[in-house]
């Protein structure tokens, strides 16, 4: 066997051999820069690093043209930590993706999770054309049969070391219509995805019926589910994501606390007021995750701490989830894996 | 049917600067129905870019006259006369009746005085949407009758993205989420099963993508002879 092989993973990543041992896995999020300083990619990598099992690299994320996921995902990678290259439909067509998906593998990324992308109009070029040749679901199919069937899209054989990446998808349980949600993940489960990643989970009532519907379909046995835990910055913070961001949820009882963090302090110290709001927000964080990890079928967080990388430490830390466990290493080609 | 709005008066006089003599062309089919580009908006405009002109110390001669269909040969056959009298003709049919006038008459300059919009229809007085977007294999039979291509700002063809809240699309409050609307009619109809199939990815090359698109049907064309 060459050096990809996998002993029985599907990737062999770290973030899979974790779900596989059935420990509660933290993943987190690196969104790059708005330039080309590998530096600053280096910076957020030691701040997760140790933290969690993996890290997505945003892929152009709201549409703003950044450094690319898979080039930062490299960076990542020297740093000793493990992307997850984040992969959209709206900027490439089918080639595209699988020429860069060959790239990354060949970089070393084994995790890719495959989404829609957010609407080119949200971003710094709206006037741009958009492509969504495939969508996630057909995205999520054709990233699965490149590594089980070693073929591309089109049948044609992938020639030598097909990429054999842990395939991830993303799952919004409180867009609408509701109902059908949990069906949706059930067609990505269908096309072969190993796990998700939730939209931002504020309101655990409502997850909850989700996942109770998911449940009674049985894909919380046929994928990990990772809840999507996001901290509160502001009270500002939290009442713009419940007003004006399409898809979230967020219950009244959260913007209250955030903004009762601060009462008794004068608005002229900004920077005591900054600090209490920010405190709240990761207790509020911690008290999500450990609410998350109590329902049947969560099998890890995703926690995006939005260019607030510093805040992952102490949630992680403070819901009881630190040290992460080491995966036993994967045998070398020479060993008798079997 | 075709659906275009005029464009900005602005922009058509700076096509028309330099001509002394304009013909102004109306269509009398789709952007008849849809108040862009029919007898009295072709009257109207022709007006406007002569009190323009006048206004401005360099009086146009602006003329206009409508056809019936400006995408069809034989109706254009009989403007040839005032085709060849002008300098600059701004055509007020949709894409196809400017490329169509250009095509039949050679000699002459044709500029456009609409923006072809999309295929479509009023939904209500005044309001126009997009319905079809000619894919070239359409898939509304799984959709229950509403188009994703189209209809949907992704073109999503598995179900609804994570923007889709209180059945309007995250791009556009005023517009429908696609695939909420499907989603309703399958319920409707109890058929949603066609939505638990995934659908592959498309072909698109009998859309846009496969080059410019051309249609023979020779069955047609064996009648055509025989008549000749």
């Amino acid at each position: 066997m060459s050096d990809t092989s996998t002993n029985g993973y599907k990737s062999g990543s770290r973030l899979e051999q974790v779900l596989r041992a059935g420990h509660f896995a933290v993943t987190a999020e690196l969104g790059p820069p708005q330039g080309a300083d590998g530096e600053i990619i280096r910076k957020k990598a030691r701040l997760l690093k140790g933290l969690c099992e993996a890290v997505n690299i945003t892929d152009n994320q709201t549409a703003i043209v950044r450094m690319s996921s898979i080039g930062a995902g490299a960076i990542v990678l020297q740093e000793g930590l493990e992307p997850v290259i984040q992969m959209t439909c709206r900027d490439r067509n089918r080639l595209a993706i699988q020429s860069d998906l060959l790239g990354a593998y060949a970089l070393g990324a084994r995790n890719v999770l495959c989404l829609t992308g957010d609407h080119q109009s949200f971003g710094n070029h709206p006037t741009a054309k958009n492509v969504h040749d495939l969508d996630s679901v057909q995205l999520i199919q054709m990233v699965v049969e490149m590594r089980d069937q070693g073929r591309f899209q089109c049948g044609d054989e992938i020639k030598g070391v097909a990429p054999r990446f842990f395939v991830g998808g993303a799952a919004n349980p409180f867009g609408d219509p509701f109902e059908w949600r949990p069906y949706r993940l059930g067609k990505k489960a269908k096309a072969g995805v190993d796990f998700i990643q939730t939209q931002l989970i504020y309101n655990v009532e409502r997850f909850s019926k989700y996942m109770e519907k998911v449940r009674e379909l049985g894909l919380h046995e046929q994928v990990y589910i990772l809840a999507g835990i996001g901290p509160l910055k502001s009270p500002g913070m939290a009442r713009y994501m419940r007003d004006q961001v399409p898809g979230l949820d967020v219950p009244d009882h959260l913007v209250d606390r955030m903004t009762a963090a601060a009462s008794g302090i004068s608005k002229e110290d900004k920077a005591a007021r900054r600090e209490a709001w920010r405190k709240e927000g990761i207790q509020i964080a911690i008290e999500l995750v450990q609410q998350l990890k109590g329902i049947e079928g969560v099998a890890g967080v995703h926690i995006m701490a939005i260019e607030w990388e510093e805040a992952v430490r102490p949630i992680v830390e403070g819901a009881g989830l630190f040290p992460r466990p080491e995966p036993e290493p994967l045998p070398t080609a020479d060993d008798p894996a079997d | 049917m075709i659906v275009a709005e005029q464009k900005p008066l602005d922009e058509i006089r700076d096509l028309i600067a330099d001509a002394g003599k304009v013909l102004v062309v109306g269509c009398g089919t789709c952007v008849t129905v849809c108040f862009a580009g029919g007898e009295k908006e072709a009257g109207i405009l022709a007006t406007s870019l002569r009190m323009a002109s006048k206004l401005n110390g360099n009086a146009q001669d602006v003329t206009h006259l409508t056809v019936q269909r400006q995408c069809e040969w034989e109706y254009l056959d009989p403007i040839e006369e005032q085709i060849r009298q002008a300098e600059v003709v701004v055509s007020l049919g949709c894409g196809v009746g400017v490329q169509a006038l250009a095509e039949h008459f050679p000699q002459a300059w044709v500029v456009p005085g609409l923006n072809t919009s999309f295929m479509g229809l009023p939904t209500e007085q005044g309001v126009w949407e997009e319905r079809c977007a000619a894919c070239g294999s359409c898939i509304l039979g799984l959709t229950g009758g509403i188009c994703p291509i189209a209809r949907c700002a992704k073109q999503l063809l598995n179900g609804p993205c994570g923007g889709s809240q209180d059945g309007v699309c995250e791009v556009n409050a005023e517009t429908p989420c696609a695939w909420q609307l499907i989603y309703d009619r399958l319920k409707a109809h109890d058929r949603l099963d066609l939505l638990m199939e995934i659908q592959p990815p498309k072909d698109w090359s009998t859309s846009r993508d496969g080059g410019p698109r051309r249609i023979t049907r020779e069955d047609l064309r064996l009648v055509a002879e025989q008549v000749e």
